[in-house]
């Protein structure tokens, strides 16, 4: 993944917002010097607790915001040499978004196959009527929602949950996509509907070939549908690697930490970890050192002032932690 | 099959159960909507032990919030209860009027709900609702009140100089937290919680279910956990029971459920969850969407789902069978060998 051009990577990328007015000025940072790698046909795991900054990572590759530093590259061109608006609608159309509420994301007044074909005739102008009729039963066939000609003339709300974040694929599918961002596309879908957008997201990958950025905060669901695992804290990578050699051998007491809490209906009880109150970390003004080290059951004197940086620990797997680096071994949860 | 089996459907923990706190009996409720009848909630029936932590499992829709309303008292229209009781301590709560109602909110039954950041007053510090709270049921003394105030915080594991607080000062995870302090303002006897920590991360989550369990433990309060995840209770809950459009699809103790689910809606829901550990299998989860309960099919309601469905289930009611302490909703538990094939 290395070696050639990434699909998309960034560099530095970091986002802060500035709160408050007046004498009570404060910065949040919600996104610190991220750099990050998606690769060709690969689905990349996005995961961490609310105001970890992963859904500002999606909306800054959607360019809905602009980044406060860093670059992101797109097949190695930096996206801030966009200019002309076709530029920046081809990028639209090459990255599209999945929003997480598929009952907010649909115009309600208009049948479905309303919301497909007019993003069709922005992003494909020259196509026909007829042909982007066609496109459009071509892309609902494919995310399932058969059969399409019928299902393209129902309206929003006469589909289930999980039908509408199909049509949210569709619809981006209907772009030709090389990478489809997914904002938590499966986490107000019901427990039994989930599964097969997952697998949907799969099959994308396989046979579209289409890579996905896959924004969640269910660890499970990642592994099942991941390659690679990103683990974000307070707006930084914490740890990042093939998805399996995370979960196998988490590295970060974060990630750990993250792990011990997923409930798991096989294993035994252990009332152990009732330790961390899973307390929001200040991303308002953060001093220097690590921003995990509050809850850190192993920090040490260096991690109150040294902010660690992403390191590679073993091929793939990179760990922002100074005690992983020191190269002990080590279990904080 | 269902009446017969009333005494022994109160089967708790052994040693906790004297004697059932609540015993709910044929609890039917329906949404009067243009539409036409929605039959939110049918023929539910169980008892709960004393100091029993029950959870109730089900995906959106399938009444199971509509039950603890049901259960709590607190139905307003278009929903009308349409029979059934619920026997609390002996009272059954459906004959009361509000004001007597009252004389067992917060003192014997109480209530949390999904969303603290809704459920608590935005311009009141916890303090003032605190406050609130023990005057309306007759508590006089001002340090009465701040001396349990200060008390439920500290069970809860929140400092007490939060009772200074405001809401919007406090984490997702605190709010709850108070929430629950509240909760147990009166050492009630039952306290009904819906979806609590469903907007919580998954460490806070997880810390708040073990706070929960040790305060049950502590205090003996019942519980009656309400959650659309099953994992979620696997390790705290007695008995689980599994609801699907409006029924009871399985009731039994939580290991048993997980473990030999009989049920193929418990089967197929337990199949859902991807596992972080273990073998990396592929999943299918359950096809389908669960039915317009205004026009409920005929027949198990499940079947047009089931992956195991046979002529006589779309034929007439499926009752419900008991089998080795567990209620399962489907007629191949009812071929006498129990769990079928």
């Amino acid at each position: 993944m290395t070696d050639a051009t990434p699909l998309l990577h960034t560099e530095g990328l970091t986002k802060h917002f500035r709160i408050g007015g007046g004498l009570r000025r404060e910065t949040l940072h919600a996104v610190d010097d991220v750099s990050l790698e998606i690769g060709d046909r690969a689905i990349v795991a996005l995961a961490g607790e609310s105001g970890s900054g992963k859904s500002t990572i999606a909306r800054l590759l959607a360019r809905i915001y602009r980044p406060t530093a860093g670059e992101i590259y797109f097949q190695g061109t930096p996206l801030s040499k966009l200019r002309s608006r076709s530029d920046v609608l081809r990028y639209r159309s090459d990255v599209p978004m999945v929003f997480q509420d598929p009952f907010g994301s649909i115009n309600p007044v208009f049948r479905v196959s309303h919301a497909v074909q007019r993003s069709i005739k922005l992003h494909r102008p020259e196509l026909s009527a007829a042909e982007r009729a066609r496109e459009a039963r071509r892309v609902f066939d494919i995310v399932g929602l058969s059969p399409a000609a019928e299902v393209l003339n129902r309206y929003p709300h006469e589909l289930s949950g999980g039908q509408r974040q199909r049509v949210g694929f569709a619809q981006a599918l209907a772009m030709h996509p090389r990478l489809i961002l997914a904002d938590e596309p499966v986490s107000m879908l019901d427990v039994s509907i989930r599964i097969g957008l997952l697998n949907l997201m799969q099959q994308l990958r396989d046979e579209q070939g289409v890579s996905i950025l896959y924004i969640t905060h269910d660890i499970a669901s990642a592994r099942y549908v991941a390659d690679r695992l990103i683990v974000m804290y307070a707006g930084q990578v914490a740890e990042q690697g093939p998805v399996e050699d995370v979960l196998a051998a988490p590295r970060h007491p974060y990630t750990q930490l993250l792990l011990s809490a997923v409930p798991d209906p096989k294993a035994e009880l252990t009332l152990s970890s009732g330790t961390d109150r899973g307390e929001p970390p200040r991303v308002i003004d953060p001093t220097p050192g690590c921003r995990f080290r509050f809850r850190c059951p192993l920090a040490v004197t260096d991690c109150q002032s040294q902010t660690p940086k992403l390191l590679q620990l073993s091929p793939g797997h990179d760990v922002a932690c100074l005690v992983a680096q020191s190269g002990a071994e080590m279990k904080a949860f | 099959m269902r009446t017969g089996q009333t005494e022994r459907l109160g089967a708790g923990p052994a040693g906790t159960a004297v004697g059932p706190a609540l015993e709910v009996r044929d609890v039917s409720v329906s949404y009067l909507t243009k539409r036409g009848e929605v039959r939110a909630v049918e023929d539910v029936s169980f008892d709960l032990g004393r100091g029993e932590f029950l959870g109730i499992v089900g995906e959106s829709g399938c009444g199971k919030s509509t039950l603890l309303f049901a259960i709590a008292q607190l139905l307003s229209a278009p929903a009308v209860l349409n029979g059934g009781s619920v026997v609390f301590q002996g009272v059954n709560l459906v004959d009361l009027s509000d004001e007597q109602l009252a004389s067992f909110r917060w003192k014997k039954l109480s209530l949390v709900m999904q969303s603290a950041m809704n459920a608590l007053n935005p311009v009141k510090t916890i303090a003032a609702q605190f406050y609130d709270t023990m005057r309306a049921h007759g508590v006089r003394s001002k340090a009465e009140i701040t001396e349990r105030s200060v008390e439920v915080l500290r069970m809860v594991g929140i400092d007490p100089v939060h009772l200074r607080s405001y809401p919007h000062q406090l984490s997702g995870g605190m709010r709850q937290r108070s929430m629950i302090a509240m909760a147990l303002l009166f050492t009630p006897d039952l306290v009904i919680m819906d979806e609590p920590t469903s907007a919580l991360d998954v460490v806070a989550q997880r810390s708040l279910m073990v706070q929960i369990k040790e305060l049950q433990q502590r205090l003996g309060f019942a519980i009656i956990f309400v959650t659309h995840d099953m994992s979620l209770v696997s390790h705290f809950s007695d008995r689980l029971m599994v609801m699907y459009a409006g029924q009871i699809a399985e009731l039994g103790a939580t290991r048993s459920v997980f473990d030999a689910p009989r049920h193929p809606y418990s089967a197929g829901l337990l199949e859902a969850f991807p596992s972080i550990r273990g073998p990396k299998v592929p999943l299918t989860g359950i096809p389908g969407s669960p039915p317009d309960l205004a026009r409920p099919p005929e027949g198990c309601r499940f079947a047009p789902r089931c992956p195991q469905v046979q002529d006589r289930c779309t034929q007439g009611q499926v009752p419900i069978y008991y089998v080795e302490d567990v209620l399962v909703r489907c007629l191949r538990a009812g071929n006498g060998v129990g769990s079928g094939d």
